[in-house]
């Protein structure tokens, strides 16, 4: 642990002069103004076109309201405070040993069996960790490049693919599509960049956590991932450990572009860190994510488990333009002690003979909330359009909340929209007959849970589902009984 | 193997139901108890079973040399203890066959046994479909949800079947069973009988018994068991009716 020991020595030397604004550091000074805009993208040496980008961003931001419309309380954010780029290596801010992390946290990561280095990682602990990941890493890339596969940190992309960068960045969220995007594409830091071409299936599930690089790609963080025509790709976002971040806030964005018969499978477990029991700390989540299935019988399809945040906005949504073209929304929340979720999904039928499907299942436990907020628009070009939306809500105990709100809007008279929704409890009753089987309170609760969940975590990656069903128990623990 | 002792109970916060209860099974015998509706035999098996919401107010349950009363319920189970529910719960979205496998794993661990494993268990419910006869494909839904009261009640024998308890408790298995259903419930049950297993039977009709010979036969009335005596008692009551019953708890208080 000595070198613990030195970090510490040199973190809280660090600590003593605070922030400072001298480019010597390589962290930017709190407040958001054009200055700190040039600031993070001379740092990152980009072109002028996307300093020019993230300009009209920002100006355009400074014209918009942060929105209200979702069923989530919060503290006013002050935007000024927040400090919008620091490089990886920064030890500022950060726990200096596992000592100083939250022990609960801790506790969590023993359950899912994580390697105390890794934890250290997870945590942000300031230590120059070497991932043991990058030799793996290395060969997976080579696999990759045989095949024509990029995929590489957004920063990356920029600097080797401008082209296909600026072709697409923005295409799908537009830099004025909404408050949080809009503040994400102005500020960004980092984030990942996949493109798969013609033809092409990747042979691979596509994750961060095999990407050189990969750590602190910050708050707002930018993915771009384009399947030119007859291409597959499934990618995998984040991580089943708890995820502990010094940052509150987190705008995050991604665009798929799926274009004609190409696939796009993206997958999401989430589990930032939500807080303590009384909604001390926790992420505020505030992600836009939409997917354009741009090509006919193009394919996308959202998977999310989001299982953490101290507050998860987000609405994975599909734009289907392309004739025939599906769109599908799996998506597990699950909200306990004082997490609030509002998500769902938007699905936009454009193209002839197109298809989606929402399954929406939310789950509140202690004095969780947990909205699901979905939009099916069928536009008046989109003949013999299919929606079929189904959104359970399942309670555990009586002090949470589950809430629906779907919007239809159908101006296609040969379009057919299906809409379900059910809501039940865990009873008591369910939990005794389970205990009276030998079966302990803690366990039925994650079997029942699991139950509930069955048909989205289907749609996850064999590993990933295991790992998200552990996951769910885990979060409920304590919650009954 | 189970020894009742002036068992009073009420529901929390609530009314008495149980008044001093006495009774001692033995391993390898059948008792049923019996009484009018409302007289506490659910609450009887719920309290020994370990359920929530009841308060024991006195008394003592000794069950193979241990204090039954101290046990979580599902610490209970484990030691072998099982009750066929009156009203069998619906638990949507788990199949039955995993909540059974479940179930006896957490058995089998307790007991220091290996678990079985989807295969192994497929070939013991195989076996068991034998003894109790339940659709297969009753097996691949979900628990109890979407059953009929004879389904759910041909379950709940098929449960105990799989989990080979030692002390069965068995409440009102038998009603809204038709006459068909009702024989192969209780050819499942005989079928359970051994020298190591005691069987607690509640029933409201006499009916059960002529398929399921007991060796006691107890009355439950206000609380209490207020008589005992072999199979023949069943034919007693069925003659009489539960008046009598009435009448004599009425004359105790
Ligand atoms: N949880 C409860 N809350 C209130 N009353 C109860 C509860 N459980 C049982 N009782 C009452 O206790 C009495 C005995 O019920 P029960 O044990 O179900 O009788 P039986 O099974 O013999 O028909 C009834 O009067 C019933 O209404
Ligand atoms: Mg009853």
């Amino acid at each position: 642990m000595s070198s613990a020991r030195e970090i510490e020595h040199f973190a809280q030397a660090e600590y003593k002069y605070g922030w400072t604004a001298d480019l010597e550091t390589d962290s930017a000074p709190c407040g958001l103004n054009e200055d700190t805009i040039r600031f993070i993208s001379r740092k990152k040496d980009e072109p002028a076109w996307l300093l020019e980008w993230r300009l009209r961003a920002f100006r355009h931001w400074l014209t918009m309201k942060e929105p209200t419309w979702a069923k989530v309380h919060y503290p006013k954010i002050d935007y000024q405070a927040i400090s919008y780029y620091s490089a990886p290596r920064s030890t500022a801010g950060k726990p200096r040993s596992l000592d100083e992390v939250d022990p609960k946290l801790l506790e969590e990561y023993a359950k899912l069996g994580i390697p105390l280095r890794e934890q250290e990682q997870l945590t942000g602990v300031a230590v120059d960790a070497v991932m043991d990941s990058v030799s793996v890493a290395t060969t997976f890339k080579q696999k990759l490049s045989d095949l024509g596969i990029i995929f590489c940190s957004f920063s990356e992309a920029v600097r080797e693919h401008p082209d296909l960068v600026r072709k697409y960045l923005g295409s799908v969220v537009p830099y004025t599509d909404n408050f949080f995007a809009t503040l994400n594409c102005a500020v960004f830091s980092d984030g990942s960049f996949v493109y798969v071409p013609k033809g092409v299936r990747c042979p691979m599930e596509l994750s961060t956590y095999f990407r050189i690089n990969a750590s602190n790609t910050g708050q707002f963080e930018r993915t771009l991932i384009v399947a030119d025509a007859g291409a597959y790709v499934s990618y995998l976002e984040g991580c089943t450990a708890p995820m502990r971040d010094e940052n509150q806030l987190h705008a995050a964005v991604v665009e798929l572009v799926a274009h004609d018969d190409a696939r796009v499978k993206y997958s999401t477990v989430q589990n930032w860190y939500p807080g303590d029991e009384n909604g001390k700390g926790g992420i505020y989540n505030f992600v836009t994510k939409r997917g354009k299935c741009a090509g006919v019988n193009s394919h996308i399809s959202w998977t999310q488990v989001e299982t953490g945040s101290a507050i998860t906005w987000k609405y994975p949504s599909c734009i289907l333009l392309g004739d025939n073209s599906v769109g599908e929304f799996y998506s597990v929340a699950l909200t306990n002690h004082r997490m609030q979720a509002d998500t769902g999904t938007k699905m936009i039928h454009l193209g002839k003979n197109t298809r989606s499907t929402i399954v929406s299942k939310g789950i509140a436990a202690g004095h969780g909330q947990n909205s699901y907020r979905g939009l099916v628009r069928i536009t008046k070009g989109a003949e013999h359009a299919r929606n079929y939306s189904r959104c359970d809500s399942l309670l555990i105990g009586d002090r949470c909340g589950a809430h629906t709100f779907p919007y239809i809007e159908n101006q296609n008279p040969t379009a057919r929209v299906e809409h379900e929704a059910s809501t039940s409890k865990i009873g008591e009753d369910q939990i005794y007959y389970c205990q009276q089987r030998g079966i302990s309170a803690e366990d039925a609760v994650s079997m029942i849970v699991n139950g509930f969940c069955r048909e989205v975590l289907a749609e996850l990656p064999m590993e990933f589902a295991v790992e998200a069903q552990k996951l769910l128990g885990l979060k409920l623990e304590g919650s009954v009984g | 193997m189970l020894k009742i002792t002036n068992l009073q109970a009420r529901v929390a916060g609530g009314k008495q139901i149980l008044n001093g209860v006495n009774l001692e099974v033995r391993p390898g015998e059948v008792h049923a108890i019996m009484g009018p509706n409302g007289s506490g035999k659910s609450t009887l098996a719920h309290v020994l079973a370990g359920r929530e919401g009841y308060e024991i107010i006195g008394g003592t349950v000794e069950y193979q040399g241990q204090d039954l009363l101290a046990l979580a319920p599902e610490e209970r189970a484990r030691a072998g203890v099982f009750l066929a529910f009156q009203y069998p719960v619906e638990i949507p979205g788990v199949s039955n066959m995993f909540f059974l496998r479940t179930a006896l794993n957490e058995i089998r661990r307790h007991r220091g046994e290996e678990e079985v494993d989807a295969m192994d268990f497929m070939a013991l419910v195989k076996k068991k479909l034998k003894i109790v006869d339940i659709d297969e494909a009753l097996l691949k839904r979900p628990v109890n949800a979407g059953f009929s009261g004879g389904e759910k009640k041909r379950n709940e024998i098929f449960q105990l079947a799989v989990l080979e308890p030692t002390l069965a408790i068995l409440d009102e298995t038998d009603s809204g069973l038709d006459i068909d259903a009702l024989r192969t419930v209780a050819w499942g049950v005989n079928a359970m009988r051994s020298p190591k297993r005691a069987i607690v039977m509640v029933t409201h009709y006499q009916r059960l018994l002529e398929y399921i010979v007991p060796d006691r036969v107890h009355v439950l009335a206000g609380g209490r068991i207020l008589r005992s005596g072999g199979k023949d008692l069943a034919l007693h009551l069925e003659e009489q009716g539960y008046k009598w019953v009435k009448d004599e708890t009425a004359g105790v208080r």
